[in-house]
């Protein structure tokens, strides 16, 4: 009775009261910048991340976790209520959602987004929970040339999967990786690109980057050319839909959280895949195909479904083989690495109460959002009456102190400024951020195992091909890029995603 | 804000450049460090092939954009916003350990809210009064982050 060792073990430390309370303070951080335009969930778990680090590790990562999924909640409110989805996953919610809203079902529409949020994130807590040990218990048979290959692999599927040039992906991840190489050598300690400067021996620090990259640069694109934002705060009218309602959203629900539970595993943009996949999965299906765009409720259950199953399993590759699927959990790894623990496979046999615990935690905070969210929805429309001007001072003072406090170093400081330039014209000439900081985080664990995997062949690049498992992955890896590269389905994906903007 | 329009794949180019110039800052920056053999590889070998790597991505990006690129503004430059949120990152920088929070973070504060246009100056003097406050409390009092109120550079 294993399992239910774990789970006892996951219950006991989840429901500890700190950890419950951290957790209600993730997710309802969480909720709160999913509401909010212009900040993200990566950007305020960078600027928070400093702040955990006299936590107990448990602790810290249950409210960074929150804060992530507790987003997926908040991004579904602004998208019904005003049109305006505040993160990319809610971006077809808003279509069904608003219209809704504007027929005076706002109501309706929420409590859809939300009762079909939490059935889809207690049932991918479920998967998460069987699927991890097994998976965990293959990855700890890899030795350094695996663990390169998988590495690669995983830094090539981030990017097939992600919309825009996959060229320029591709060189963000090596932009990463360049940087992640700032400092001092693993193996001989020599420090590299330092200019002499003591404080840049131990490299750029991750969070610098993320906000850089997440906070500044946003920032900047957001005062570049500054929006009015119209507050329509409609009546929210009446919350529970009626029985009918209820029937009709079962079929989507469920539909939608087997699609999100599978594409969350996948790395990069699955989260945001899987909404627009059960979306038009339900357009397809549905008998009121007519309807759709018009305020079908529907509409808004499958996609927010999907896109919250697959914030829980996007956790799965992190927490068995410790692989960052998209920014987010590129942070997460951070902030494993800051409190000791190399995430991966080891981490349920020599951490289970974490390991466990924070599972245990996901369902935990999917009860809370539930809870915080539907009374709440008043407070949170509120939230978006705090002008931008306000807004982004806010950013860059947590910020400029948060970095400042891990190591009390300047420099910390001025690479947020630097990378927030850089990320500012990367993005603007058209280059994804988020490769740059999943290479970065994985640039030193890509270059150990490289290094380790040919001094154990002596020299001889031969062995990723003479390892089954690791030219297995080197393969998968290559065929990933093929398909990303080549016209004929770059063209086709194109078209999927016009498909759905136009939907 | 000053307009820069760009016409054609000029995107691509760009970006294609911004790679272009780190890969060779990385890879001729490697050639100072032992670069060694693929058994023993210096502290060299991975920034200079992965510069290397990174030059020959940045011309891809920059070929493709004049073979496929079509036409699209770049659009205005935040000349004003960079400016001003960059000098408020070093002034935090220069200034926390001597000056403290409560000086160090006003300031920054204060340049920071001056890099939207339309933020007047006795509107960003009251941004920065109140994020200093709720700074030091959420931070300090609540937080306990053992970074110093005022600093030594201060005569008091």
């Amino acid at each position: 009775m294993e399992a239910l060792d774990n789970l006892s073990l996951g219950i006991e430390t989840a429901l500890r009261l700190e950890n419950v309370l951290w957790c209600f303070v993730g997710v309802a951080l969480g909720t709160a910048v999913g509401v909010l335009p212009g900040i993200g969930p990566t950007a305020t778990i960078a600027l928070l991340l400093p702040i955990t680090f006299h936590f107990e590790p448990v602790t810290a990562l249950i409210m960074l976790a929150g804060i992530y999924y507790g987003a997926q909640y908040g991004g579904s409110t602004t998208a019904i209520l005003i049109n305006l989805p505040g993160e990319s996953s809610s971006a077809v919610t808003a279509i069904d959602g608003h219209e809704m809203a504007r027929d005076g079902r706002a109501g309706h529409a929420l409590a859809a987004a939300a009762i079909g949020s939490f059935v889809a994130g207690s049932v991918a807590t479920l998967v998460v929970f069987l699927v991890a040990q097994p998976l965990a218990r293959i990855a700890l048979t890899f030795g350094s040339p695996e663990v390169f290959a998988l590495v690669v692999l995983g830094l090539i599927a981030s990017i097939a999967l992600a919309r825009g040039s996959t060229l320029k992906a591709l060189a963000m991840i090596f932009l990463g990786l360049l940087l992640g190489t700032i400092g001092q050598d693993q193996f001989t300690g020599t420090p590299r690109f330092t200019f002499g400067i003591r404080e840049l021996f131990g490299g750029i620090d991750f969070v610098s980057v993320a906000v850089g990259l997440f906070g500044v640069a946003e920032i900047l694109k957001n005062l570049e050319e500054e929006r009015t934002r119209e507050l329509v705060t409609r009546t929210v009218g009446r919350l529970l839909p009626g029985r009918d309602e209820l029937r009709r959203i079962v079929g989507p629900v469920a539909r939608g959280t087997v699609l999100g539970t599978a594409l969350g595993i996948l790395p990069g943009a699955g989260h945001v895949l899987a909404s627009f996949g059960a979306y038009s999965v339900e357009k397809r299906v549905s008998p009121r195909k007519r309807e759709f765009g018009h305020g079908v409720i529907e509409g808004v259950a499958a996609p927010e479904s999907a896109n919250n199953a697959a914030a829980q399993t996007s956790f799965i590759p992190l927490l068995t083989l410790g692989l960052p699927a998209h920014p987010v959990m590129a942070l997460m790894f951070g902030a494993f690495v800051i409190h000791g623990i190399q995430p991966g496979p080891n981490v349920i046999r020599a951490e289970p109460e974490l390991f466990w615990g924070l599972i245990v935690s996901m369902w935990v905070g999917n009860l809370l959002l539930l809870v915080l969210n539907l009374p709440l929805i008043g407070l949170w429309v509120r939230l978006l009456t705090i002008p931008y001007r306000i807004l982004f001072p806010t950013i860059i003072a947590f910020a400029a102190i948060g970095t400042f406090s891990i190591g009390l170093n300047p420099w910390d400081v001025f690479a947020i400024a630097f990378l927030g330039v850089l990320g500012y014209f990367l993005i603007k000439f058209g280059c994804e951020p988020a490769p740059l900081l999943l290479g970065f985080v994985l640039g030193p664990l890509l270059e150990e195992h490289l290094r380790r995997s040919l001094i154990i062949s002596r020299g001889n690049p031969s062995i990723f091909i003479e390892r089954p498992v690791a030219a297995a992955l080197l393969l998968l890896a290559v065929v990933a890029l093929v398909l990303a590269v080549l016209p004929f389905i770059r063209r086709r994906r194109e078209e999927i995603f016009l498909d759905e903007d136009e939907a | 804000m000053r307009k820069l329009e760009i016409r054609g794949s000029l995107k691509d180019l760009l970006a294609g450049a911004i790679f272009i110039a780190f890969g060779l800052f990385f890879a001729i920056g490697a050639l100072q460090y032992n670069i060694g053999t693929p058994l023993r590889m210096g502290p060299g070998y991975m920034p200079l092939v992965l510069g290397g790597m990174m030059i020959a991505l940045g011309a891809a990006i920059v070929v493709n954009g004049f073979l496929t690129g079509e036409p699209e503004p770049v659009g205005g430059i935040a000349v004003r916003p960079i400016v001003f949120i960059v000098t408020a990152f070093i002034f935090f920088g220069l200034t926390i350990r001597g000056l403290g929070v409560v000086p160090s973070l006003f300031v920054t504060t204060l340049i920071a809210a001056l890099a939207r246009e339309r933020t007047s100056p006795q509107g960003a003097l009251v941004i920065a009064i109140g994020l200093t406050l709720v700074s030091v409390v959420v931070f300090i009092e609540l937080l306990h982050l053992r970074l110093q109120l005022w600093g030594p550079w201060l005569p008091f």
